[in-house]
């Protein structure tokens, strides 16, 4: 597959694992991980454990080697900050770091502080909150660096709550701080947090994440999306390579495989992208591709979008062509995870379903019920799908399957 | 070779981890904005939380002079500590950081987390000092006690003492500076018989002096500076957006002090309005204005500009805002710009702040003419259109 090519090749750079979860929605922001093993049958039985977490969130957990690592928000103005170290194999906690918010902590109730999915390279964790707090911790919780970009910023905000995830482009952190008033997206050293650069943005809200579009030793391209499409930008200058002007969605992400870039746009759009200082090529366009609030996942050569009415559309990722549809049971906020011929959506109210994509039709394969409120997207790490709700971290998948551990740096 | 003694020895030893940690401290105390001495801090950081625990109490007391963010470097120090500590089954200092805790002319934000701590290790004694906090600095920890008082109310309701649990929301309301328990505690007196003055407990201004509509035609109105921003002449006429405007009052009898501007100025979009009061404070001193607008606003206190922001019907609450200000005793006066955009969804037609004056915990500063909560205010019509024009 083009998208785990091109992942093994971001490999070097980093110290992580193929299997490890390094950012929301995983590699190239694919939301899939072909190389991990899931139940497709799924049974309660295959709930291995859930842990409690200290407050809300619904950030999505990573997955590095055998530890685990997610945030949560809490305290009666939501200001207090965690990022949480736990071990894969039992749930059991192995640290935990709390901070203090130093932007403002308002959201919309169906989101709080702790949404932004962190990212890490491996030996680092890079943690943003709706507070426009950026944290960088290494994997033993020791604090590197912090920014209260709001603190420097004073209307980077959003009362609706801040969601973009940040995402490593080699050794910067590119992070969209996009609003109604001060925009900007920043680049910033991971080495000791300062800026690299800061671009000013469409004063407009946007809680899309950035994907990496390219990368080669000297040089990476990161598009980030708005409701003009996508702007994508060189990641050591911010200075802008090229766009795709045909608009986008300010709520779900691009993804990313080999050469072409999948962006929720008028539907879902499939842009090549350029050579040689050429212009992006729209391979096709479908307008059924409907992408509500969940990104587009990419398998196997298939794209897969999920619509507000629940329904899983199946596509060639060539020509954009129908594959199969399914009527899956929502509401959903999330954005399913995909893994060998299976693919797992966790609606708002705790229903799990693994949906079978080698079945003509697409069917639903099973489903688990977990009774409690999912609004975050899934993780896929070592043979397991780890999800979080407000309250607890739970891990799904065969008991007797080994934890991958693997040395610390 | 030396020949101290080793008591001498101690001492110099103690002197010595005492200096290097007042270095540590000082060092990470410079973090500032845009990264601003990150890395020197990282490297205090990790050595700081090298420091026995017994350093815990000086650490915690340099939060009592760290900026936001330093703050954020310190507690990492503290946390690492702590954990190292009791993984080696060893023990804090319960004592001096309960000390610490019971100090209330430490920060609150460093008194709670000594009391954070006290609950890892002392749990009862924690336990034991919370009720104590009702009145506390520390907004968390007084939160934590009203939950106490709170629920005995609730348990005295539910055992049906009508008297008993009535004197003890009473005593709650009294402490309570949190928007989620003060519903509560009100809901329950109302239910019971009480009358509540919602919008006085919070310190909410309900009497202002409104002038508009002005232009905000593609928001242009927002950085246009209409006459109000220059003078504030409660006889004057100027030009408004359509006609002439003056001045006239607006009130609100609002549970949360919220001044609608559509029924007093009419229902129309892409127009920007001034709101103005006089605020006799009893006091002089820091205070806060905190304010709660989905509109776009700026605010001006004393003629001073404080701060504005063009962020659009994406919410608002109760102390969305909090903007530090140096109170005059006497006469102060306030000055709100509102603006209202284009869009004509039904989400959007709110044209309105709330604003109050209180100290850092929440607690209203009442003016000392402060006039009786009006009993009624102009509403907007709930069906009307809006118009763009």
């Amino acid at each position: 597959m083009k998208a785990i090519a091109l992942f093994s090749l971001l490999l070097p750079l980093s110290n992580a694992s193929a299997a490890d979860w390094l950012q929301f929605r995983g590699p190239n922001g694919s939301s899939s991980a072909n190389d991990a093993q899931l139940p497709g049958a799924l049974t309660d039985s295959h709930l291995a454990w859930k842990s409690p977490l200290p407050g809300r969130g619904i950030s999505s957990p990573l997955v590095i080697g055998d530890k685990l690592f997610v945030t949560a928000s809490s305290g009666p103005e939501q200001d207090r900050l965690h990022v949480l170290c736990l071990r894969a194999s039992d749930g059991s906690k192995i640290w935990e770091r709390q901070f203090w918010a130093t932007g403002r902590t308002m959201t919309h109730p169906k989101i709080c502080v702790a949404t932004s999915t962190p990212c890490s390279d491996g030996k680092h964790l890079f943690a943003a909150f709706s507070s426009n707090d950026v944290l960088c911790l290494d994997l033993e919780g020791n604090l590197v660096w912090m920014r209260g970009l709001t603190r420097d910023y004073p209307n980077a905000s959003n009362s609706l709550g801040m969601a973009s995830s940040p995402i490593l482009a080699g050794d910067t952190l590119v992070f969209p701080v996009e609003n109604d008033s001060e925009s900007f997206a920043i680049g910033i050293n991971t080495k000791d947090g300062s800026n690299r650069w800061k671009i000013t943005r469409p004063k407009a809200s946007n809680w899309s994440t950035p994907v990496i579009v390219s990368q080669t030793k000297d040089a990476t391209s990161v598009a980030l999306m708005s409701g003009n499409g996508v702007s994508v930008v060189d990641s050591v200058t911010g200075k802008e390579r090229w766009a795709f002007t045909g608009g986008g969605s300010t709520v779900s992400s691009a993804a990313m495989d080999g050469s072409i870039l999948f962006v929720p746009s008028k539907g879902t759009t499939a842009v090549k992208l350029p050579s040689n200082g050429g212009e992006p090529e729209v391979l096709w366009q479908n307008s059924q591709l409907l992408n509500a609030t969940a990104s587009p996942v990419l398998n196997n050569g298939r794209i897969y979008t999920l619509n507000s009415a629940g329904i899983l559309k199946c596509s060639a990722a060539g020509d954009g062509s129908k594959v199969w549809q399914l009527r899956t049971t929502g509401p959903y906020s999330s954005t399913p995870v995909a893994s060998g011929n299976f693919l797992y959506l966790i609606n708002e109210k705790g229903l799990l379903q693994s949906v079978d994509a080698a079945a003509p039709e697409g069917a639903v394969a099973a489903s688990i019920d977990f009774q409690d409120t999912f609004i975050g997207t899934p993780s896929i790490g070592h043979k397991a799908l780890y999800l979080r709700s407000d309250k607890f971290l739970y891990r799904v998948g065969e008991k007797s399957a080994a934890i991958d551990a693997r040395p610390q740096p | 070779m030396s020949h101290r003694s080793p008591l001498l020895a101690g001492l110099l030893f103690v002197a010595a981890i005492c200096h290097a940690q007042d270095a540590e401290i000082s060092t990470i105390l410079k973090v500032g904005p845009e990264a601003a001495n990150n890395a020197s801090a990282a490297t205090a950081t990790a050595a700081l939380a090298k420091s026995p625990a017994a350093q815990l109490p000086q650490i915690l007391a340099a939060l009592n002079q760290s900026n936001d963010l330093a703050a954020n470097y310190l507690r990492s120090a503290i946390d690492t500590i702590i954990d190292r500590t009791l993984a080696a089954k060893e023990s804090l200092p319960v004592a001096d950081i309960r000390s610490f805790l019971l100090d209330t002319r430490n920060h609150p934000r460093a008194r709670r987390l000594a009391y954070e701590i006290l609950t890892r290790v002392a749990p009862g004694d924690a336990a034991g000092l919370l009720p104590g906090f009702a009145n506390d600095p520390s907004v968390e920890l007084r939160f934590d006690a009203v939950e106490l008082l709170v629920k005995k109310a609730d348990a005295l309701k539910e055992s049906k003492e009508k008297d008993a649990s009535l004197a003890a929301y009473k005593t709650a309301l009294a402490a309570a500076r949190h928007q989620t328990q003060i519903d509560k505690i009100a809901t329950e007196l109302r239910a019971l018989g009480e009358t509540v003055d919602l919008p006085k407990h919070f310190g909410f201004l309900t009497h202002w002096k409104v002038i508009g509509p002005f232009d905000n035609t593609n928001l242009a109105g927002f950085d246009a500076v209409y006459p109000p921003e220059k003078e504030i002449a409660p006889n004057a006429e100027y030009d408004g957006k359509a006609a002439k405007v003056r001045w006239t009052e607006a009130l609100s009898s609002d549970d949360y002090g919220k001044v609608d501007l559509n029924p007093v100025l009419g229902e129309t979009k892409e127009v920007t309005a001034y709101a103005t009061t006089i605020y006799n404070s009893p006091v002089e001193g820091p205070a806060e204005l905190r304010l709660g607008c989905k509109n776009g606003w700026k605010i001006w206190f004393n003629g001073q500009f404080l701060f504005g922001r063009d962020e659009y019907h994406r919410g608002a609450r109760i102390d969305q805002y909090r903007l530090p200000v140096v109170l005059k005793k006497g006469k102060n006066t306030l000055l709100v710009k509102v603006c209202q955009n284009a869009d004509v969804k039904d989400w959007t037609r709110e044209w309105e702040f709330q604003l109050r004056v209180c100290d850092a915990t929440g607690t209203a500063i009442l003016a000392t003419d402060r006039p009786p909560t009006p009993k009624s205010a102009p509403k907007a019509s709930p069906k009307a259109a809006p118009a763009k024009k």
